[in-house]
């Protein structure tokens, strides 16, 4: 290797792309090089320079508020929010005191979700159990639809997601808050996703919401009258895809 | 139903998959802008795309997802805020003939004073300069950065070069006599 060769794999060098054949022409030709070596501890020289923490610019307090507060204006549109009168103002936030001061004492016992949470992941250990995983076996969504049929009081929208790598593989019938619920059974890879769907009567629906628990990850929404609880041992990245993914295909 | 936002819009998740990057997404509008507040206009409304776009994230990497909206809403405002002139494009082809050289001065370059890098950064085309952010204060491979910023990989490695023989002419003259470690 000579100079004119070795010049432009110092960046490579320097940035961890150069290959292990390159390296170790590169560190013989240093060897025999001293202008070589010498860009070759500029080149460091100036890696460590441009990575001093002083030129690391932190996002002032102020914009991460701003930011934080124009996400939750985003969050909940009420479009007549600002038409209210101040005396229905006064009135809700007189009545929000005595909820609040009702709800500091009835809520400290577990909340409702966090109670189904937990019921969900003791749900999805059992059916990891031998045996227990699925009542009907199968692949095709259309077979797994009517299969919940006289079994619970509602049609749960089945879907297939083998094109994004989360196929159906089954589902069950299980009893959850004190209710029998659908269960479909995805997988990705090796790991096994229940996806817990009944109905409710809240026209609202509500954004996902992720909480771990016992090393699992749970993600809990609401659409269309129904309530969706997917838990699995999959990192929280995958299983936000999957429930994207869920969200967003159709169902048959 | 089956709406192409995203399920996750609204509650904990953007907040614990996007925001941890504000930093970066801030750092990088930073160096692009110049200066603190056109770089807080440029986050926040990036922050708020990326809030709109969630739905398209595919959750690979929130930071580079981040980054490229950052970046391309720099460019947008960019666009409307400045003269032309400094919006220019780069001649890449130029570039490369020159990196290829062998540079003939041999400096002996310490680790420079933090004030002085940040001129000599600041001193460079808007386009090298992120190059450097991306790369030496954000750590992304070439491929990244060529996904990221939407530029070919052999552009990435000569905007880079070029970046940093720029950088190591300004501060050749101005190393911390005695240097650091």
């Amino acid at each position: 290797m000579n100079c004119q060769q070795a010049r432009p794999l110092i960046d490579f060098y320097a940035d961890g792309e150069l290959d292990a054949d390159g390296i170790l022409e590169l560190e013989k030709h240093f060897h025999d090089c001293p202008a070589c070596a010498l860009e070759w501890r500029n080149a460091q020289a100036l890696k460590k320079s441009l990575k001093q923490d002083a030129l690391y610019f932190t996002a002032p307090a102020e914009l991460r508020r701003a930011i934080k507060t124009e996400l939750h204006s985003q969050v909940k549109p009420r479009e007549n929010f600002w038409n209210w009168n101040w005396l229905t103002a006064a009135t809700t936030s007189f009545a929000t005191v005595c909820l609040a001061l009702v709800l500091t004492v009835t809520l400290t016992r577990p909340s409702a979700d966090q109670r189904l949470t937990q019921e969900i992941a003791s749900s999805h250990i059992r059916s990891l159990m031998p045996g227990h995983l699925l009542d009907v076996v199968s692949t095709d969504q259309h077979t797994v639809k009517p299969w919940f049929n006289g079994k619970v009081d509602f049609s749960p929208p089945v879907k297939d997601l083998k094109a994004q790598e989360f196929p159906l593989i089954g589902g069950r019938l299980d009893y959850i808050g004190g209710r029998s619920v659908a269960a479909l059974v995805f997988q990705h890879r090796k790991h096994v996703i229940n996806l817990f769907i009944w109905p409710v009567n809240g026209k609202d629906s509500k954004p996902a919401s992720l909480t771990p628990i016992q090393g699992y990850n749970v993600i809990h929404w609401s659409e269309a009258n129904m309530t969706f609880w997917a838990v699995s041992d999959l990192n929280e990245k995958e299983l936000m895809e999957f429930v994207q993914d869920y969200h967003t295909t159709n169902p048959l | 139903m089956a709406s192409r936002t995203s399920i996750f819009m609204a509650n904990g998740l953007f907040e614990q998959t996007v925001l941890p990057h504000l930093d970066a997404a801030y750092n990088l509008a930073r160096w692009l802008a110049g200066n603190d507040h056109d770089a807080q206009d440029v986050t926040q409304e990036a922050s708020l795309r990326a809030f709109k776009f969630f739905g398209s994230f595919r959750g690979e990497n929130p930071r580079a997802w981040l980054l490229t909206i950052v970046r391309n809403t720099f460019y947008n405002w960019l666009k409307k805020n400045r003269p032309p002139e400094i919006a220019g494009e780069l001649d890449d082809e130029a570039l490369m003939v020159e990196d290829v050289s062998v540079n003939a001065e041999a400096v002996n370059l310490r680790v420079a004073d933090a004030s002085a890098v940040q001129r000599a950064i600041a001193e460079l085309p808007v386009e090298f300069r992120e190059m450097i952010v991306l790369r030496e204060m954000e750590g992304f491979s070439y491929k990244e950065i060529a996904d990221l910023s939407d530029v070919p990989i052999g552009t990435v490695m000569s905007r880079l070069a070029r970046a940093r023989k720029q950088l190591q002419k300004r501060l050749a003259g101005e190393f911390k006599p005695g240097g650091q470690k």
